[in-house]
């Protein structure tokens, strides 16, 4: 019995595992190859696409735009979310519960909607369509994120140190940076990054809030409209490579912070 | 979240200090996501061309049939993909959580979540790549002979539901996980001091024990799902309309404002009433 359960769990495993690979090894071995389409049989192996993906100013200027709203929104979010938790983690507010539920309201509704919304305001106030529009959507779908993480990080041994700071005389400003930000770092960086990916893969709001200049997600949706196209396949290929990279290093990051 | 409890007002912090740290973050909400909700709301009271208010946005969407059959497609297809990626993710769960040996559980995880990294647009893409009519599928059925012509894969609703299973299967894989990892062993033990096999253990304790964290698990799935235009757009094509791909349309070709606005709000009254429905099995989870 329990070898039958042991030997169906392998295989099951091995199918979903293969279901969860199919797509991404395929549009990686095709952007292997030369050939105008990204098609069976395998030819190849071969860089042309990279070369001409790296060689597309559209797309590299695409790419810089991405890394720019991604770093700057998500900086904004981090800096509001952590502001708030703190307010709210160590002061008595006059109806914290309903203000702390509002800042995560958001959390609750799609992008397709947020972006909507900021477009018909944005119109209805003459805002133009712009990377700095993305970015301020960008912050509010990860606003309430990062004050989600940080606020529920922040507990009772936080607070017994920055007291103890108090008392030797630290003024409410060197508390909070010589203090609070140091303890609350892993926090803090958790809220960052996440924001980064989301940010980095936020299709919906950049489409309905940008024009000429726009993000990655955006310039790759463009080129779907050609259809099956190797040099797809060669972004997206990059695009997961880049991620993988930041994944690796965030583990590795925060094993190493696990093990100090 | 009960730091809020142990924060008192501090001796030398004036009034000004707590409202001054949490006013960013609240005015950013206000602004820039409640307010755009009222426009978005007065919006879908006027008219395209004209002036003054109307309710006729909203009642076309229940006269014309196409825009009904919007909604009724997208219920139908999300509830296809939240009941196939629970069915397929939660074995898939158990089996990492209880096969695979402690010190590899970390490793199967992050491969079994590797291709969430990919950027969404691309991995809705990669589905197109497998499935259309000269794809990596149709090759080989038609190479080993067993069908003589290609299927018409890509541009279905097959596809589509193919695409969001593939997202929420690692979505809910990694939640059902955690679930799963967070059940003390004494009740597995006390069900076996009980005397009951390992299928009635499974069945009578096991399951019942990680069913809220299935429920939250699945709501997040239908929420996201429903209110996404990217898979839709690329996998189903235009044969079938989803209510994301209706609003856009609005926008896109005929920038028309107001009814995207009304359909909108239409999508996001039914998402709360699936909330509100769900929030009895919801809620077990906090406590």
């Amino acid at each position: 019995m329990r070898r039958i359960v042991r030997i169906v769990s392998w295989l099951y495993a091995l199918a979903v595992y293969g279901f969860i690979f199919l797509p991404v090894v395929v549009l990686v071995l095709f952007s292997l190859q030369s050939t105008s389409f990204p098609i069976p049989p395998f030819t190849g192996p071969s860089l042309r696409w990279y070369d001409v993906v790296l060689s597309d100013t559209r797309l590299t200027s695409a790419l810089v735009n991405s890394l720019l709203v991604a770093s700057i929104s998500s900086l904004a979010a981090v800096t509001l979310g952590f502001l708030s938790a703190w307010g709210f983690a160590r002061f008595v507010l006059p109806g914290s519960g309903l203000l702390r539920g509002l800042i995560t309201l958001p959390l609750t509704v799609s992008y397709l909607i947020i972006g909507m919304g900021l477009l018909v305001l944005f119109n209805w106030a003459g805002v133009p369509k712009s990377l700095l529009a993305a970015g301020i959507g960008h912050v509010v779908i990860n606003l309430p994120l990062c004050f989600a993480i940080i606020y529920s990080q922040m507990g009772d041994h936080q607070i017994n140190i920055e007291r103890a700071a108090r008392d030797l005389g630290a003024p409410e400003w060197k508390v909070l940076l010589l203090i609070t930000v140091p303890v609350m770092a892993p926090a803090i960086f958790a809220g960052f990054f996440l924001s980064m990916t989301f940010s980095w893969d936020e299709f919906v709001i950049s489409f309905l809030l940008t024009r000429f200049d726009t993000t990655l997600p955006v310039e790759i949706w463009n080129l779907l409209r050609s259809g099956l196209n190797p040099k797809t396949n060669a972004v997206g290929s990059l695009v997961f490579a880049v991620s993988i990279v930041l994944v690796v290093l965030f583990e590795l990051t925060l094993l190493r912070r696990r093990k100090a | 979240m009960t730091a809020a409890n142990n924060g008192r007002a501090l001796p030398r912090a004036g009034r000004a200090l707590p409202w001054a740290l949490v006013t960013p973050a609240l005015g950013w909400t206000l602004l820039f996501f409640v307010l755009p909700f009222i426009a978005m709301g007065l919006s879908s009271l006027t008219a395209h061309e004209g002036s003054g208010f109307t309710v006729s946005n909203y009642s076309q969407f229940f006269t014309n049939p196409s825009y009904w059959q919007a909604m009724v497609n997208s219920l139908e297809v999300t509830a296809i993909v939240t009941v196939v990626s629970v069915l397929l993710a939660y074995p898939f769960a158990w089996i990492l959580a209880e096969q695979v040996p402690e010190r590899w559980q970390r490793l199967a995880l992050m491969l079994a979540v590797l291709p969430f990294w990919t950027s969404y647009v691309v991995r809705s893409y990669s589905w197109l790549l497998v499935l259309a009519q000269n794809g990596v599928i149709n090759r080989a059925l038609t190479g080993i002979g067993v069908v003589a012509e290609p299927l018409q894969l890509a541009n279905t609703r097959f596809a589509t539901v193919t695409g969001f299973v593939h997202f929420f299967v690692m979505l809910l894989t990694l939640t059902i996980f955690a679930n799963l990892k967070q059940l003390s062993p004494s009740y597995r033990k006390a069900a076996a001091d009980l005397g009951a096999g390992p299928v009635r253990t499974f069945l009578h304790v096991i399951l019942p024990l990680t069913l809220p964290g299935i429920m939250v698990g699945a709501f997040l799935t239908f929420v996201l799902c429903i209110g996404d235009y990217i898979t839709p757009q690329i996998l189903g094509g235009n044969n079938e309309l989803l209510m994301p791909q209706l609003v856009m349309m609005q926008i896109g070709r005929r920038g028309d404002f107001p009814l995207a606005s009304a359909l909108s709000i239409i999508l996001m009254a039914v998402v709360t009433i699936a909330y509100l429905a769900c929030a009895r099995w919801l809620k077990i989870e906090r406590a």
